[in-house]
C-alpha cells in the first residue's frame, strides 16, 4: 500500500522569466537549495537525485553533472527523459526507490533556460516531413486541437476560457512571468500562429528551475519536517504513437494514468478540490478534464465555460497561472502549487483543500503522469 | 533558399524511388499483414523483418490539418499561409502532407486523392479533394 507512505517534504524554485547568464545546473542548484531550506533538512541527508533533462539542451550524464554541482555522491542519481511528464515520473521513481530501500531522501528537480538561451527545439523540423512544412511543437498540438473541434464541435470560447482563467490566476501571482490579464475578446482578437492555435493558447517560453524533496512519511517525522505533504496517488501511462500515426487524436493514456492514481488514492474526480492541469496548450486542459473523468468526452467545453475552473468555482485550475501565465517550465511548478494548496499557503488559496490533483504530460501528449496530494 | 529535403537512406530509398517513378508506396508485413508508413526495418506489430513495399491506390481521407501563419524555416516564408495535414490512406497507413484546396474548404473526413508534385526536385505526395479538377 503506497497511499500516504511518502511525502513531499520541501519545495523550492528560482525566479521565473528571463534569467540570462545562468546555466541549467546553476538554476537547479538554487532550486534544490531552496527546497532543502523549505524542508528544514541538511544536504547530507540526500542520497537520491532525480532530474529531468533540460528540454532545450540535452546533455549526457546530466544527473552526475548536477550531483557534482550539488556536492553529492548519491546512491541513485539519474536524468529522466519523458518530456513534461518526467518530473512527476521522477517523484514516482523516487518513491519506488525509497520503498525498495535503495535511497532515503530524494531531490526531484528540473531547470532550463530556453528564453535567454536557445528556443530551437520548439521550432524544430519534424523529420523528413519538414519537406511539407511540418515544423514546431505547437503544430502537433494544433493537429489535436483541430481534430477535437471536428469531432466535438468544441467552440473557440472554450479554449479561450482556459487561457483567460490561467491569466486571471497568474495576474494574482507575484512570481508569475506574465501577469497581464486576458479577456475572451482579447483572446479571440489575437492573430493565429499555427491555426487553429492563437498566441494565447500557447505556453510561455521560460528560464527557471523548481525542486522537491521526497522521503517517506516516517523519515519526515524523524527529521522533524514541519509541513510534509502526503502523496496519496500516482500513475503513469504513455501514448507512444507520434501524432501522425495515432489512431485516436482526441483521447490519450492520460486516462490510464489518472485511473491508476485515483485507485491508489482510493478517490475519484469528485473528491478533488483543486487541480493543476498541464496547460502547455489549451487543448491539453480540455482533453485532460475529459480523460480524467471530470466530465464526459467532448463536454469539457461546457465545464470550462461555466466558470467552474476559476478561483471561487468548484474546481479551480492552475491557481498560480500554469504554463500559460506563471512559467512555461514543464510541470514541477504545478506540483509546487498543489503542495501550497494542501498546506494552505497558496496566494489564491482554495478553502478546505483535502485533495489536490496534478497532471503532467510531455512530447505531443505522448507521456502522462498523475499525482494526488492530500492529508 | 532550398526546401529542407528528405534524407534518403537504404531504409526509405524505395519510398522516394516510388515517388520519383510516380507512385506512393507503403510497407506491409508478409508475416502478419500489418501495413504502415514511414519506413521501418521491423514490423511494429509482429517485430519481424522482411517488410515489402506495396503501391497505394492513392485515395484516403483527411484526419486533421493546420494552417501555418508563421514560418519556422525561410523556405516557407513566401508560402504563408500554408496547410499541413494528416491523411489516412484507404489501406490504413497515415502520412503528413499538404492539401491542394482552399484552407476554408478542408474538413475532417474529406475524401482526397494523391497528386504528386515536384518541389525543388523532389516528388512529394500531396492530396487534392476527390472530384476536384
Amino acid at each position: 500500500m503506497m497511499r500516504g507512505k511518502f511525502v513531499i517534504a520541501g519545495v523550492g524554485h528560482t525566479a521565473f522569466g528571463t534569467l540570462p547568464g545562468r546555466s541549467t545546473v546553476s538554476l537547479n542548484v538554487e532550486a534544490c537549495r531552496r527546497a532543502l531550506e523549505d524542508a528544514g533538512i541538511e544536504k547530507r541527508a540526500v542520497d537520491g537525485v532525480f532530474v529531468k533533462t533540460p528540454t532545450s539542451a540535452r546533455e549526457i550524464l546530466y544527473g552526475q553533472t548536477l550531483s557534482e554541482a550539488l556536492g553529492l555522491q548519491p546512491r541513485i542519481g539519474i536524468a529522466l527523459d519523458q518530456g513534461g511528464a518526467a518530473n512527476m515520473s521522477g517523484i514516482a521513481f523516487a518513491c519506488l526507490a525509497i520503498e525498495a530501500g535503495m535511497c532515503e531522501v530524494a531531490l526531484v528537480c528540473y531547470a532550463d533556460n530556453p528564453r535567454s538561451g536557445s528556443r530551437a527545439t520548439y521550432a524544430r523540423p519534424r523529420g523528413d516531413d519538414a519537406a511539407f512544412g511540418w515544423f514546431s511543437t505547437a503544430a502537433g498540438y494544433a493537429m489535436i486541437h483541430r481534430r477535437h473541434v471536428a469531432e466535438h464541435g468544441t467552440p473557440e470560447a472554450a479554449f479561450g476560457a482556459v487561457a483567460v482563467a490561467a491569466r486571471r490566476h497568474g495576474a494574482a501571482n507575484p512570481n508569475a512571468q506574465l501577469r497581464k490579464p486576458l479577456t475572451l475578446d482579447g483572446y479571440l482578437a489575437a492573430a493565429p500562429l499555427v491555426a487553429p492555435l492563437r498566441r494565447d493558447d500557447c505556453a510561455l517560453i521560460s528560464d527557471g528551475a523548481a525542486a522537491l524533496v521526497v522521503m517517506s512519511a516516517r523519515r519526515a517525522r524523524e527529521l522533524g519536517v514541519k509541513a510534509a505533504v502526503p502523496i496519496l496517488g500516482m500513475g503513469q501511462a504513455h501514448t507512444s504513437w507520434e501524432v501522425t500515426q495515432r489512431p485516436c487524436l482526441t483521447s490519450t493514456r492520460a486516462k490510464d494514468a489518472a485511473r491508476d492514481a485515483f485507485a491508489m488514492a482510493g478517490l475519484g474526480p469528485a473528491d478533488i478540490q483543486v487541480a493543476q492541469i498541464y496547460d502547455c496548450f489549451t487543448i491539453t486542459v480540455l482533453m485532460t478534464l475529459e480523460d480524467y473523468g471530470f466530465c464526459p468526452p467532448g463536454q469539457a467545453e461546457g465545464f470550462v465555460r461555466e466558470g467552474r475552473i476559476v478561483h471561487g468555482g468548484d474546481l479551480p485550475l492552475n491557481t498560480a497561472g500554469g504554463l500559460l501565465s506563471e512559467t512555461g517550465m514543464p510541470g514541477l511548478q504545478l506540483v509546487i502549487e498543489a503542495v501550497r494548496q494542501v498546506r494552505g499557503t497558496a496566494t489564491l488559496q482554495v478553502p478546505g483543500v483535502r485533495h489536490a490533483l496534478v497532471s503532467n504530460q510531455g512530447g505531443t501528449m505522448h507521456t502522462h503522469a498523475t499525482l494526488i496530494l492530500g492529508g | 533558399m532550398t526546401l529542407p529535403t528528405p534524407e534518403v537512406t537504404p531504409l526509405n530509398e524505395a519510398y522516394w524511388a516510388g515517388l520519383a517513378a510516380g507512385e506512393l508506396r507503403f510497407q506491409h508485413c508478409p508475416h502478419c499483414g500489418h501495413r504502415w508508413l514511414p519506413a521501418r526495418r521491423e514490423c511494429p506489430a509482429c517485430l519481424r523483418e522482411g517488410a515489402a513495399w506495396e503501391k497505394a491506390a492513392g485515395t484516403g481521407q483527411v484526419i486533421s490539418w493546420v494552417v501555418y501563419h508563421t514560418a519556422y524555416h525561410d523556405a516557407f516564408r513566401d508560402r504563408l499561409p500554408y496547410n499541413v495535414a494528416i491523411v489516412e490512406l484507404d489501406e490504413g497507413p497515415r502520412l503528413i502532407t499538404n492539401i491542394l484546396a482552399p484552407h476554408e474548404s478542408i474538413a475532417a473526413g474529406m475524401r482526397v486523392r494523391l497528386e504528386l508534385q515536384s518541389d525543388f526536385g523532389v516528388n512529394l505526395p500531396r492530396f487534392a479533394p476527390v472530384g476536384a479538377a
